[in-house]
């Protein structure tokens, strides 16, 4: 039957086709929708881990057990999933094993936008390259086939365009395979020091046949059409490639690309006159086809930054700039918010407003408190980071003789990502911070995806939530401050209790999100008395897309408001009230 | 080389209603036999931020997404994503605008003003059809439909009538909508009609 999906929806319709019994993934932009669409599919166990490490070791336990596995992440996930990668291709799979890995060119939603395919080559792992949702369910089979085959786990490396595009997708059937008899094999999953030397010559040996079967790889495949120009690509960049070429160029359409098929790449290359390489960031393909000889053009025009799309590719080739029509007026930035009656407004709001304070966050909807008019972070660097690198910055003020008031912020999912190691790491090694948990309920930026604190699987059952004091008890921490951080006197009350308090102490700032469907709210919004406005801009320091000034005057969008009453709560005038009975 | 694939760009701001507008659009695409790919930004757009989708059809479509100077017509839900995204048309591109104003936060917060002058702008350069589209809504009696009449413009404006768009609608939207739907679909046109 011929569907009508995203590339995500398709990948995860390709697992099942592929009969994967058991999948783990931590939810990130732009893989998160993989995971999402296997709720159709009664055959897969599927989960959000705590982190992509420990999704991968899940996926990877359930290969060794004998049935297919997956893991899934967006393209940082798998710095954290590196370790057990890297040494699962040493030990090879039971079952088939994929490793999902979504790369985010230009950074929609993304940190960085690095070239995940390098891993590939670093883990010697083979790698499959979707151009479209068909590919992603097409290879996604093909993968499981290698991998077995090959006795080795497999990349799958998506981009943001190929998984949030739409493209017809004819559906298949799904393999029904029978169980392995599990037999304990110690000299294959036990990675010693010798064994991993005998598995070391091993992985060579296996490069050496996944480099004979990329030659004859149903998914690299020549499209002749001319002898002038010859492209060759692979990924999003192919579709953007056979858009801009004339109708006589012919293609190598790469979709197997580690290790590469340099035989048929050079017949390819001797049968045109002028070979193009055409990748979306790195020059993944065109270093290792020039380090075998071949002389051709890539990067040396393509751009290896951001994301690529016809009119760049174009302007790449013919050196013409696109053709528009010039609008005499520009844009003002429209930058992503925190929504109306988000609970991290008051926090960020009450400590914009506190001197001497230095706050390092981290990965989610809280990295917004960092903009405009709150800013109130001083880094940002990755998943877990918000207490680590709070430490450091806390020694080193420490060094240079600096009195500053430290904290480390990061949300829920993120602490049971990683930031349970800096909880243990500031009490260790005697931090002069203070932890905070921004404890809204649920993983908010990527769409409201349950995590372990939530009391929710992925599958929709009821687990037990994981409570975030009782670890920092756990650990040793004295004094556990809770609070409400729409209270803002509550909240600033919280935060000079724990700057003044001398034992090992954090703060769990505690209010779901407002985009939880679960959760029924009181309907209410706010308004302002105009009369009463003295227009001092109080109300507008909060950062709340509800509240703006319409003639010299504070104005709240009924249509956008929730009533949470921080803007309320900082108008020294008492202009806003919130409105009864809706 | 596909040289009959037509590209509609839809752009606005995070909860606008893009989403449904591109799924009865496609739907209606394919229901002709078209080759259809849609692409999306998600992400940190869902948070107020600008959102666009992009939607090309033909005989055989390679790339799912479009640069500078390559789209054929957008359909813009509000007057300052208009002109954020007004650089993806081609020089004769179409532009259906729905004529209201949504504050970015440097405008709420008093550091950017909203200029006054963008239908006008837009209008010197493009061909542009602008009407509030809010209003016409509220008209019908429920704000959410201002999407479905920008379908509806766009349908009048890019002359697309040959689909079979009260079966798209019927696909794509609950039951119990589907009227006011189909009368704001009905409503766009007729906005749209007035003013090509």
């Amino acid at each position: 039957m011929s569907q009508f999906l995203s590339g995500n929806e398709a990948a995860a319709r390709g697992l099942y086709e592929a009969g994967v019994r058991v999948g783990s993934a931590y939810p990130g932009t732009p893989s998160t929708e993989i995971f999402e669409n296997l709720y159709p599919y009664e055959s897969i166990y599927h989960e959000w881990a705590p982190n992509e490490k420990v999704a991968a070791e899940v996926a990877y336990g359930a290969s060794i057990a004998g049935v297919r596995a997956v893991t899934a992440m967006k393209h940082v996930g798998l710095n954290v999933a590196a370790d057990p990668v890297f040494t699962a291709a040493y030990n090879g799979v039971g079952r088939g094993f994929v490793i999902i890995s979504a790369d985010d060119p230009s950074m929609h939603s993304s940190q960085n936008e690095q070239d995940n395919r390098h891993y590939a080559r670093a883990a010697k792992l083979p790698m499959f390259e979707p151009s479209d949702s068909q590919d992603c369910l097409a290879m996604i089979r093909e993968a499981y086939d290698v991998s077995e085959r090959f006795d080795i786990p497999v990349l799958f490396r998506l981009t943001t365009r190929v998984s949030h595009s739409r493209s017809i997708v004819e559906e298949g059937e799904p393999l029904v395979l029978e169980p392995l008899a599990y037999k304990r094999d110690t000299k294959k999953y036990i990675a010693s020091p010798a064994n991993a030397m005998v598995h070391r010559a091993q992985l060579e040996e296996k490069m050496k046949d996944l480099a004979a079967y990329a030659e004859t790889c149903p998914f690299n495949t020549i499209d002749e059409r001319g002898h002038k120009v010859g492209v060759i690509s692979s990924g999003g960049a192919m579709m953007i490639a056979r858009e801009v070429f004339p109708e006589d160029t012919s293609f190598l359409k790469l979709g197997f690309t580690h290790p590469l098929p340099m035989k048929l790449i050079r017949k390819f290359a001797e049968s045109v006159e002028t070979l193009y390489v055409v990748e979306e960031l790195d020059p993944y393909l065109e270093e290792q086809i020039r380090a075998a000889g071949i002389d051709c053009i890539g990067k040396a025009i393509v751009p290896s930054m951001y994301e690529l799309n016809p009119a760049l590719l174009r302007e790449a080739l013919t050196g013409r700039k696109p053709e528009t029509a010039e609008v005499e007026a520009s844009a003002v930035p429209r930058p992503p918010v925190l929504c109306p009656g988000c609970p991290h407004r008051g926090f960020f709001y009450t400590l914009s407003k506190r001197k001497n304070t230095i706050i390092a966050g981290d990965i989610g909807c809280y990295t917004l408190g960092g903009s405009p008019p709150l800013s109130a972070l001083d880094s940002v660097v990755c998943m877990g980071g918000g207490f680590s690198v709070a430490m450091g910055m806390a020694k080193a003020f420490e060094q240079i003789g600096e009195d500053k008031t430290i904290f480390g912020v990061l949300g829920d999912s993120t602490f049971f990502h990683s930031g349970i190691t800096g909880v243990v790491e500031i009490l260790y090694n005697k931090g002069n911070v203070i932890p905070v948990v921004l404890d809204n309920s649920i993983t908010s930026m990527t769409g409201q995806q349950d995590n372990p604190g939530t009391g929710y699987t992925l599958m929709g059952e009821i687990a037990e939530a994981v409570s975030i004091e009782s670890v920092f008890r756990a650990v040793g921490y004295k004094k556990i401050f809770t609070v409400d951080p729409q209270d803002l006197k509550a909240m600033r009350q919280t935060i000079e209790d724990a700057v003044a308090c001398r034992e090992p102490r954090a703060i769990i700032v505690k209010r779901p999100c407002v985009l939880i469907k679960r959760i029924k709210r009181e309907r209410a919004r706010c308004a302002v008395d105009r009369d009463k406005c003295r227009s001092c801009k109080r109300c507008l320091s909060v950062g709340c897309p509800a509240v703006f000034f319409k003639d010299g005057r504070s104005t709240i969008d009924p249509n956008l408001c929730v009533g949470c009453t921080v803007c309320l709560q900082v108008c020294p005038f008492d202009a806003i009230f919130k409105e009864e009975q809706l | 080389m596909s040289s009959d694939v037509r590209t509609i760009v839809l752009a606005g701001v995070g909860g606008q209603g893009t989403i449904l507008v591109s799924r009865v659009l496609t739907t209606a695409l394919i229901d002709a036999g078209y080759d259809v790919k849609m692409s999306e930004i998600h992400g940190m757009a869902q948070r107020g931020g600008s959102v666009s989708t992009t939607v090309r059809y033909g005989k055989k479509v390679d790339a799912p997404l479009v640069g500078k100077g390559e789209a054929d017509i957008l359909v813009a839900f509000e007057q300052m994503e208009a002109v954020r995204h007004s650089s993806i048309l081609k020089k004769d591109g179409i532009i259906v605008v729905n004529d209201y104003k949504i504050m970015p936060l440097p405008v709420a917060s008093g550091a950017a003003e909203y200029p006054d002058n963008y239908i006008e702008a837009l209008s010197k350069a493009f061909r542009v059809i602008a009407f509030n589209a809010g209003e016409a809504a509220m008209a019908l009696g429920n704000a959410r439909v201002m999407n479905i009449i920008m379908l509806g413009a766009m349908v009048e404006a890019f002359e697309m009538e040959q689909f079979d768009w009260d079966s798209a609608l019927a696909k794509q939207v609950p039951p119990k909508f589907l009227d006011i739907n189909r009368r704001a679909f009905e409503a766009g046109r007729a906005l749209a009609g007035r003013k090509v």
